[in-house]
């Protein structure tokens, strides 16, 4: 069982969480506030079940906290995808339903894992995404078959990402499912859903890399650390 | 309380018909949206409960503020799933006043341009962690003082919202109490955290039941209504007996000198707040009172495209539907 890839699972879901509740009191609706709270929730929640499972099989006297707060940048291994920024909400709700196909293609993967804790983790969370999935599905359906501005907002927010999904797939002996296995069931479904949202999937299969290996992340990452990791790093005494 | 300065309308309609619906009120009877009631009840609580909503809203603001930053995994979560609490009761207050004819567009409006007020406490900003201590605690603490009552308000759906909200409220109290032990049981720089949020919210937290009852012309109908069921002078001393024993569980200092218990009244004597600052909150002169305004109207109007794509694309599920059958 490779500790990293439970990183891989408990980064990706801290650095979500914690992207989504930035929206938290500015959400375009207060329906859109309450479940974009609901999903970070999900997401942390997650975050303590993997990085709790990736902290005792390490073995190392650290917990799942000092793992989400007292590593750095580079340390990290989530995907480049999840740590872009919310920008407009069309672009929070692509990287969503771009990251939620991902995620309950790997989740339903896991739940069959011969290893019975990450088997648990994975029943227990693709409950969850099931419902993430479904509902940025039909938010992406909703946006881009909306009005002229959405439609144009949300192929914009498409192109945009898209260019973040071939890591997704990438896969070594770290993770903890061959990831390259997932792609055709991912590109089915959200080509289904593009079709119905009349957006049209960028041609270019170039990716971006270096997230889930720890070798590149993005500018981004770091800003989000500060500011997540503030108050344990200045007071490194003190619990909470 | 979350509702303040809330003026109650005079009415001008049938004496008959007031009569009677003040004899349902004086019998404990509970008014629903369809039944008849005074335009003044009406126009009264139209504001109250959207004061009320908007302040749920206005309310995540400061809380949201420290969400990003909360220490723990475990902290996040359960900031998160109050913050997302509060939202849910601003959902449920707009429901009850559109149950009065109102939309929760126009409350929005109305809150965004300066028409209708949001609590007083929003207003004031969240400097450390211990502030979302101390805003459990106290504002929370506060606030439920008023919403208990108002279970028992004689509008129907505004009460019944009020019953799902104090659950939820008195536990949002227990995780602040909850913070401000570990904070003030904490290393040294956590119990200055601690005393310097109390020191903040203390005079704010008792403005937050409104002024002195002797200055507050309007609560004599909303009491007879059964829309507001107690005096500001009752809450807030029942709000200070109540947390100076928790203050010193704490180890904290009330920041207020003169505070002394009294035997004869069976309560504490203690300093009344600033009005002079209340006032100046009330008309947007708060330490945040801009950017939270600012923050809603930016929600607002980044969010339009989002809420007209939704509304087209509804219709046009809707219009193949009928075009299918």
């Amino acid at each position: 069982m490779s500790v990293a890839g439970l990183i891989r699972m408990g980064d990706n879901t801290l650095v979500l969480g914690q992207r989504l509740s930035e929206w938290c009191g500015h959400a375009p609706a207060l329906e859109e506030d309450i479940a974009l709270a609901n999903m970070a929730l999900d997401l942390i929640g997650q975050t303590q079940l993997w990085l709790g499972l990736a902290a005792s099989r390490e073995e190392a006297g650290r917990d799942a906290d000092a793992l989400a707060y007292h590593r750095d940048a580079w340390d990290f291994r989530n995907l480049l995808l999840v740590e872009q920024p919310n920008r407009d909400f069309g672009v929070t709700m692509m990287r969503q339903f771009l990251f939620d196909c991902w995620h309950f293609e790997v989740l339903q993967a896991l739940a069959a894992h011969p290893d019975a804790e990450v088997s648990a983790i994975a029943q227990k969370s693709v409950k969850e995404v099931t419902y993430h999935r479904e509902r940025s599905s039909d938010t992406v359906i909703a946006l881009g078959d909306g009005t002229e501005e959405s439609r144009g907002r949300m192929q914009g927010a498409l192109d945009r990402l898209w260019p973040y999904v071939g890591e997704m797939f990438s896969t070594d002996d770290d993770d903890l499912t061959d990831m390259t296995a997932l792609r055709p069931a991912f590109d089915a479904y959200a080509e289904t859903v593009f079709a119905q949202a009349t957006l049209t999937r960028p041609d270019s299969d170039f990716a971006h890399m270096g997230g889930k290996t720890g070798a590149r992340h993005s500018e981004h990452l770091g800003h989000m650390l500060a500011t997540m990791q503030v108050l344990p790093r200045s007071y490194p005494d003190a619990t909470w | 309380m979350y509702a303040q300065m809330i003026k109650s309308e005079a009415t001008q309609d049938d004496p008959e018909k007031l009569a009677a619906f003040q004899a349902r009120i004086d019998a404990g009877d509970k008014i629903e949206p369809k039944d008849w009631m005074p335009a003044g009840y009406r126009k009264t609580l139209i504001r109250q409960i959207g004061q009320h909503a908007h302040s749920e809203i206005v309310g995540q603001l400061p809380e949201g503020n420290w969400i990003t930053r909360a220490p723990t995994l475990e902290r996040k979560a359960i900031l998160l799933a109050k913050v997302q609490d509060e939202a849910g009761h601003g959902l449920y207050l707009y429901c009850a006043a559109e149950t009065l004819g109102v939309s929760r567009d126009k409350l929005t409006e109305m809150l965004l341009d300066g028409r209708m007020k949001y609590s007083s406490i929003f207003s004031y900003p969240t400097l450390t962690w211990a502030d979302m201590g101390a805003v459990g605690w106290l504002v929370d603490g506060a606030a439920i003082m008023n919403q208990v009552p108002l279970q028992r308000t004689s509008y129907g759906p505004y009460a019944r919202s009020m019953v799902r909200i104090c659950k939820e409220e008195s536990f949002h109290q227990r995780q602040g109490f909850d913070i401000m032990m570990k904070m003030a049981n904490g290393t040294e720089a956590q119990k200055r955290m601690a005393q310097d949020a109390l020191n903040r919210f203390w005079y704010p937290s008792l403005m937050m039941f409104g002024p002195s009852d002797a200055e507050s012309v309007h609560s004599e109908q909303s009491m007879r209504w059964r829309i507001k069921m107690n005096g500001n002078d009752e809450l807030r001393q029942k709000f200070v007996d109540q947390t100076v024993p928790q203050a010193e569980y704490l180890g904290l200092t009330i920041p207020d000198e003169t505070l002394a218990w009294n035997e004869e009244k069976g309560g504490y004597d203690f300093a009344q707040p600033d009005w002079s600052e209340f006032f100046d909150v009330l008309k947007g002169n708060g330490p945040c009172s801009v950017e939270r305004i600012e923050a809603r109207q930016k929600a607002w109007d980044d969010g339009a495209w989002v809420r007209e794509a939704r509304l087209a694309h509804a219709a046009k599920k809707q219009a193949a539907k009928v075009a299918a059958e």
